[in-house]
């Protein structure tokens, strides 16, 4: 999702019975739904797994402004200008609730600042498509932050107390976000033919990337097996993917508009929708760094934090200088 | 990259007459830059009345490892409570 490939320990989750003592009264204050809070004891592998979840996390937060502050100075009203505003606002608060979330755990801001901006740590394959018209504001609002939701609804009750805590107030934001890209979306499709084929040219780009979010299946793999067990991650890649299918789909439909996918048709059986998976080949190039618009957003990050060195060391001067003179007087 | 701001602890009073309320930390060189970003970061939708921005740093904590012989003196006392004392069902409203 917005942590698509979180490696674990590496190993399956132990049993309770080959834990250490300190291991299993940890494995089950989790299991009897208590949080873990920043100064309490916990396995190293937990510590770090949280840490690289929540970094991409947060970092994709911060990386997912972009593709939307493209279009701030371009929005077609007043109205809708400032709505965009507000709504990538809120994603840069987001990215600061996790990074402060991520601090508790004794990493620094900067640390995590420079993972990122290295190209060691990752975010969402998704801001790494381009947004290419107007329209895609709607998609972005209706599907990229539909499947965020998807995924944040559950992290609310995941074990580390400031992660969950940062997620209420994320969930809290979200559903405006969601609901402002279908308004957009309802606004092109109603209106003139022009318009309509806007939006279905941005349903058609965006399909398949926002299936990505979820991540390829995980049902067998040993990392969602361990963080799930740690209460890290709540549901399988798949079923929050078909949640997502099963709820928009009907959308679409009302949009009038025309899902990417000739298998996608409700099935009576399963109750749900069948649907054709992303190409995980593509997925995995773009996570890798060979997506359309990898190099223009790090180049983005980076710019941003060097042009606004002089200003933090200008502030930090500043305060310094206050600093002494008050001893100075004293 | 070794000048980081430092943090800072934010509580907001919320609109329904309770306590302050810690929601999270950010970073400022300030009281000044602090008290502007919490309201920026924590407020965006009227959540406060008042704000208390404080530095990390000046935060003691109690040890978690310690909380048995910290927590320790109250446990035995139940005699606090008012389910301690047995009132005869005649006796209403005390
Ligand atoms: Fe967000
Ligand atoms: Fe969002």
């Amino acid at each position: 999702m917005y942590a698509q490939e979180v490696k674990s320990t590496g190993s399956k989750p132990k049993s309770l019975s080959s834990m250490s003592a300190k291991e299993k009264a940890f494995q089950e204050k989790i299991d009897r739904g208590q949080r873990i809070e920043p100064k309490d004891w916990m396995p190293e592998g937990y510590r770090r797994t949280l840490l690289r979840q929540m970094g991409q996390h947060a970092h994709s937060e911060i990386v997912g402004q972009l593709p939307e502050g493209n279009w701030i100075s371009r929005a077609p009203t007043l109205e809708r200008k400032t709505i965009l505003l507000a709504k990538v606002q809120d994603e840069a608060g987001h990215g600061l609730y996790l990074y402060s979330a991520a601090e508790t755990l004794g990493k620094s801001r900067d640390e995590m600042t420079k993972e990122l901006l290295s190209g060691r740590a990752k975010y969402s394959s998704i801001f790494n498509y381009p947004t290419l018209n107007w329209a895609d504001m709607g998609a972005v609002g209706w599907l990229v932050d539909g499947a965020a939701i998807m995924n944040q609804v559950p992290l609310q009750r995941t074990s580390y107390g400031p992660y969950a805590r940062a997620m209420v107030r994320i969930c809290k934001e979200e559903s405006f976000h969601q609901r402002q890209g279908f308004d957009i979306m309802m606004k092109m499709s109603f209106g003139s033919k022009k318009q309509k084929a806007m939006a279905q040219d941005s349903l058609n780009r965006f399909w398949y990337p926002s299936l990505m979010m979820f991540g390829p299946s995980d049902s067998e793999s040993v990392h969602s097996a361990q963080s799930m067990a740690w209460k890290i991650k709540i549901n399988f890649n798949d079923e929050l993917r078909q949640k997502f299918v099963d709820q928009t789909a009907p959308q679409a439909e009302y949009l009038g508009l025309t899902i990417p996918d000739e298998k996608l048709k409700w099935n009576e059986k399963t109750e749900q929708y069948d649907y054709s998976e992303p190409n995980w080949e593509e997925f995995f190039e773009v996570i890798s760094g060979n997506g359309p618009c990898n190099t223009e957003r790090l180049a983005a990050r980076n710019k941003a934090w060097d042009d606004g060195e002089w200003f933090r060391d200008g502030l930090l001067a500043n305060s310094t200088k206050n600093q002494n003179s008050q001893i100075a007087a004293e | 990259m070794a000048n980081e701001l430092p943090l800072w602890e934010v509580f907001i009073r919320g609109q329904h007459g309770t306590a302050h309320r810690h929601v999270g930390s950010l970073h400022a060189t300030d009281a000044e830059m602090a008290m502007n970003n919490a309201r920026d970061v924590y407020t965006r939708r009227n959540e406060g009345l008042s704000i208390w921005v404080v530095p990390s740093s000046e935060i003691v904590a109690s040890i978690p490892s310690k909380k048995g012989p910290l927590f320790d003196p109250s446990k035995d006392k139940i005699y606090r409570h008012p389910s301690f004392y047995n009132i005869p069902v005649e006796v209403k409203k005390i």
